[in-house]
C-alpha cells in the first residue's frame, strides 16, 4: 500500500476516530476508509481490484443466491458480534439449499459519529469469520447517515453458492413419515443478546452459537444426498422454522419434548422471563428433515461434527391437514407448537 | 437448575396422574378452576390435561392481569404515551394488547410516542432520574405479587422528591374476583348430583400461587365457609398443579370444603406481612372496578392514597373514562365461569384469534382462549 501513501497522508485513527459523513460521500474520506479498514481485513484479489463488480469464476451446476440484513442490539455479545453474525447468517442461509458457499458481499450503513474502534473490531470478526469459513467477501459498499437516523452499524450480506448434482433441498419435500433432526441446543444465540441486553439485570453465562454450518451440512448432503429439507431456525426458532415448513409441505410434526437439547442456563432465563426456548433464536443450529431409513446415518454423520456433537431426532412428519406441529411433552401430555403472535415478549407475574 | 427439574419430573407426574385415575369416582364429574394464569400456562405447557381421567375437567379463569385490565384504561395509557414530553414505560405483555379503539401502545411508539418496556418498576424510576425534563408514567398492572414494588417506586420517589414520576394504577386484587365467579347468579344445585354435569358449577379451585406468597391462605377461607367449595394454593411448576388436583379430588369425594396449601414451600397462613403493610401504606381499596369479562366488581382494586397523590398519573394527568364494551359474539363472561369452552364461542379462531382478540381471553397467552388457541386446538380438531 506505500504507493498510496502521499494520497492519505494522514492515517485513519482507528483509536479514537469516529465514522463521519464524508466516509461515505465517495470522496478521498471514503476511499481511506476503504483501504485502511475494509481492505486491510478482507484482503483478496477481488477487492484489491477495487473495481465497482467483482469478476467471478462459476462452476458449472446450479446456483442458489440469498441475502440477509443485520440488525442487532447490542454489536457485541457473548460468544459473537454483528460482523462474524453478518457472515455466518448469509452463509448458512446458502448452505440451507444444501450448497456449497463460494462468495459473499457486504453492505455497511454507518451511523455518523460511530466510533471507528468498534468498526474496526467488527470488520476485523467479519475477516476472521469468512476466512475461517474459506468463502471470500468480495465485494461491498459503505453509506452513513446522519447522526440519530441509525442504531450504530447495520450490515447486509449476500451470497452465492454452488448446489451439488442430485441434491433437491426444499421444504415442500417434507412427506409424512419422514424425520426430524436438529443439530444442538436451543435459544443459546437469542437469550445470550437478550441477557446482555441494558436493563436486563441478569448475570447469565450464555453465548451465542453464531457459526458458519456449511461444513456441517457438506458432510451431511456427502451422506444422504437424499436430505428433504434443511433449514436454520434463526429469528422465531424452532417453533416458527416448522410452522413455516409445515405450511409449505402441507403436513403435520410430532415433537417429543424430551429430545429437544436445550442448555440449563438457556431454559433458566427462559423461565425468569417467562420465555419458550422453542420460540428464541438460534444462529449456528440447523433442522433436517429426512427419509426415516436414513435418520440414524444422518445422525451419526452430525454427531460426528463439531457443531452436531448434540444433535438428536426430535420426531417425525406426519400427515394432517391442518399443518399442526404438536408436541408430547416431558410429561407425557400433549401440546401445540403454534406460530408465534408476533415477538415474545417478556410475561409479567 | 437442578430445582427446576424436579418439579417436572415425568415419573412422578405419571405416578401422581395413576392416583388422580384411581381416585375420581367414575360416577360424577370435577370442574375445577385455575385461578392464575401461571397456572393456566402449566396446564397447556406440558399437556397436563392429557393426564387427567375424561371426567375431570380444568376451567381456565380470570388471573392474568393483562386480559382483565379494561380495554378503556388501556386506551387511556395509549393517549397518555401520546401527549408531549411523557414517557411511558409498561411491562413488555401489554404493548400488544389492543384499547378501546383498537390501537396499541407498540403502535403509538412506531408513531413515536416514548413508550419503553420495562422489566419493573425500578427502570421506570431509573428513567425518571435520567430524564429530568420528561414525565414518565409507570403503567402498573397485576395482582398482589406486583404491587408491592409498586408501592416500594412510589415511596422512594417521594423520599428522593421526583417530581417528574408518576404511576396509572391498574392494580387489581384476588379475592373479590373469586368471590364474583361464585356469587354470580347460575344454578347453585347441591353438589352430589350424579353423572350429569351441572354447567357453570365449579366443584373447586386450583389457588394462587404468587399473589399467596403475599397475601397468605386465609383471604381464600370464604371460598370453603361462604360457599362450599374447597381451594388448595399450588406452585406453578406442573407437578404443584397435579398434586392440587389429587387434593382437590380428595376433598370433593369427601364431601368436604376447606383451604389447603400445596405450595408450602412459599405461601403461609398469614402472608407476607411487611408487603402487606407496605401495600396498606400507599394503596386503598377502589369502591369499584371493572374487569374485562367480569364487568364492575366492588372492592376489587386499589387506587394511590391521597398522601401520595403527586405520584398518582390520575391526578397529575387528566385521564378520561373511555367507556369499552367487548365485541356482541365474545362469551367471555361465560367462558372464565366454565360455563362455555373457548371452542364453542361461535368468533373462537375465526374472527377472534391472539393477533385480532375481541374478548379479555384471547387478549394474552394466559387467557383462556389464547391458551387453549395456541396449546390446544389440535383436540378440536381430533375430535371433528
Ligand atoms: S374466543 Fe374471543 S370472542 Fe370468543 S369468548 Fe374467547 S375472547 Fe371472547
Amino acid at each position: 500500500m506505500s504507493p498510496r501513501r502521499d494520497v492519505f497522508p494522514h492515517r485513519l485513527d482507528l483509536q479514537h476516530g469516529c465514522v463521519e459523513l464524508s466516509h461515505g460521500g465517495g470522496g478521498r474520506a471514503m476511499a481511506q476508509l476503504i483501504e485502511e479498514l475494509f481492505l486491510a481485513a478482507f484482503d483478496n484479489a477481488w477487492l484489491r481490484a477495487q473495481d465497482d463488480g467483482a469478476r467471478l469464476m462459476v462452476p458449472p451446476g446450479r446456483l442458489t443466491m440469498a441475502t440477509d440484513s443485520h440488525v442487532v442490539s447490542p454489536l457485541f455479545f457473548p460468544g459473537g458480534d454483528i460482523g462474524c453474525l453478518s457472515v455466518h447468517g448469509t452463509i448458512n442461509d446458502v448452505a440451507m439449499a444444501g450448497a456449497r458457499p463460494l462468495y459473499l458481499a457486504a453492505t455497511f450503513i454507518l451511523e455518523e459519529g460511530f466510533p471507528l474502534a468498534d468498526l474496526k473490531r467488527i470488520v476485523d470478526s467479519m475477516a476472521h469469520a469468512a476466512r475461517h469459513a474459506g468463502v471470500p467477501i468480495v465485494t461491498g459498499d459503505t453509506k452513513v447517515v446522519e447522526r440519530g437516523k441509525g442504531d450504530g452499524v447495520f450490515i447486509t450480506t449476500t451470497g452465492v453458492g454452488l448446489i451439488p448434482e442430485g441434491v433437491e433441498i426444499a421444504a415442500r419435500q417434507a412427506q409424512p413419515g419422514d424425520a426430524i433432526l436438529l443439530s444442538g441446543s436451543l435459544g443459546d444465540h437469542g437469550m445470550a443478546v437478550m441477557a446482555q441486553r441494558e436493563n436486563l439485570r441478569f448475570d447469565a453465562s450464555i453465548e451465542s452459537d453464531t457459526a458458519a454450518l456449511h461444513e456441517l451440512v457438506a458432510a451431511m448432503v456427502a451422506a444422504v444426498p437424499g436430505i428433504h429439507c434443511l433449514r436454520d431456525p434463526t429469528r422465531g426458532g424452532l417453533g416458527c422454522a416448522l410452522n413455516e415448513i409445515a405450511q409449505q409441505a402441507g403436513v403435520g410434526m410430532q415433537l417429543r419434548e424430551a429430545a429437544i437439547p436445550v442448555h440449563e442456563p438457556v431454559r433458566a432465563l427462559c423461565e425468569f422471563l417467562g420465555l419458550d426456548p422453542l420460540y428464541v433464536a438460534n444462529e449456528g443450529k440447523l433442522l433436517a428433515i429426512c427419509p426415516a431409513e436414513f435418520a440414524d446415518t444422518l445422525l451419526a454423520v452430525m454427531h460426528g461434527h463439531s457443531l452436531g456433537r448434540e444433535a438428536a431426532i426430535i420426531g417425525e412428519v406426519v400427515a394432517d391437514p391442518h399443518c399442526f406441529v404438536e408436541m408430547a411433552t416431558v410429561f407425557g401430555g400433549r401440546r401445540l407448537v403454534d406460530w408465534l403472535s408476533g415477538e415474545q415478549l417478556p410475561r409479567i407475574c | 437448575m437442578k430445582y427446576l427439574d424436579e418439579f417436572r419430573d415425568g415419573q412422578l407426574a405419571r405416578g401422581l396422574a395413576a392416583r388422580i385415575c384411581q381416585e375420581t369416582d367414575s360416577t360424577r364429574h370435577y370442574a375445577l378452576m385455575e385461578f392464575c394464569g401461571g397456572h393456566t400456562h402449566a396446564i397447556c405447557r406440558y399437556g397436563i390435561e392429557d393426564l387427567l381421567p375424561g371426567n375431570v375437567r380444568l376451567i381456565h379463569g380470570p388471573g392474568c392481569p393483562v386480559c382483565v385490565l379494561p380495554s378503556g384504561r388501556l386506551q387511556a395509557a395509549i393517549d397518555l404515551a401520546e401527549q408531549e414530553r411523557v414517557i411511558l414505560c409498561g411491562y413488555g405483555d401489554l404493548l400488544r394488547v389492543p384499547g378501546a379503539r383498537g390501537d396499541t401502545l407498540l403502535k403509538a411508539k412506531a408513531r413515536g410516542a416514548d413508550v419503553r418496556m420495562v422489566y419493573s418498576v425500578d427502570d421506570a424510576l431509573d428513567a425518571a432520574c435520567t430524564h429530568p425534563n420528561q414525565q414518565v408514567v409507570f403503567f402498573a398492572i397485576g395482582f398482589e405479587t406486583t404491587t408491592p414494588p409498586t408501592a416500594v417506586a412510589i415511596q422512594q420517589a417521594r423520599r428522593e422528591r421526583l417530581g417528574n414520576f408518576s404511576v396509572y394504577c391498574n392494580h387489581v386484587l384476588t379475592p373479590p374476583a373469586l368471590r364474583a365467579l361464585l356469587a354470580a347468579p347460575l344454578p347453585s344445585p347441591p353438589r352430589r348430583q350424579g353423572v350429569a354435569q351441572i354447567k357453570g358449577q365449579i366443584d373447586g379451585f386450583i389457588g394462587p400461587a404468587h399473589v399467596s406468597t403475599i397475601i397468605g391462605s386465609q383471604p381464600y377461607e370464604f371460598v370453603a365457609t361462604d360457599y362450599q367449595r374447597p381451594l388448595v394454593i399450588a406452585g406453578f411448576e406442573p407437578l404443584d398443579v397435579l398434586q392440587a388436583i389429587l387434593m382437590l379430588i380428595r376433598q370433593i369425594n369427601a364431601n368436604e370444603a376447606h383451604v389447603d396449601n400445596e405450595y408450602t414451600r412459599a405461601v403461609s397462613p398469614e402472608g407476607n406481612r411487611k408487603a402487606q403493610r407496605l401495600m396498606d401504606e400507599v394503596f386503598t381499596i377502589r369502591s369499584s372496578f371493572e374487569w374485562r369479562g367480569l364487568g364492575e366488581l366492588p372492592g376489587s382494586a386499589l387506587a394511590i392514597r391521597p398522601a401520595f397523590a403527586d405520584w398518582d398519573a390520575e391526578r397529575r394527568f387528566t385521564i378520561p373514562e373511555i367507556p369499552a364494551i367487548d365485541h356482541k359474539a365474545c362469551v367471555c363472561a361465560e367462558v372464565l365461569r366454565g360455563i362455555t369452552r373457548p371452542e364453542e364461542c361461535k368468533v373462537f379462531a375465526t374472527a377472534c384469534t391472539p393477533d385480532h382478540p375481541l374478548g379479555a381471553c384471547m387478549v394474552s397467552a394466559e387467557g383462556a382462549c389464547a391458551a387453549h388457541y395456541h396449546y390446544g386446538r389440535f383436540r378440536q380438531a381430533a375430535a371433528s
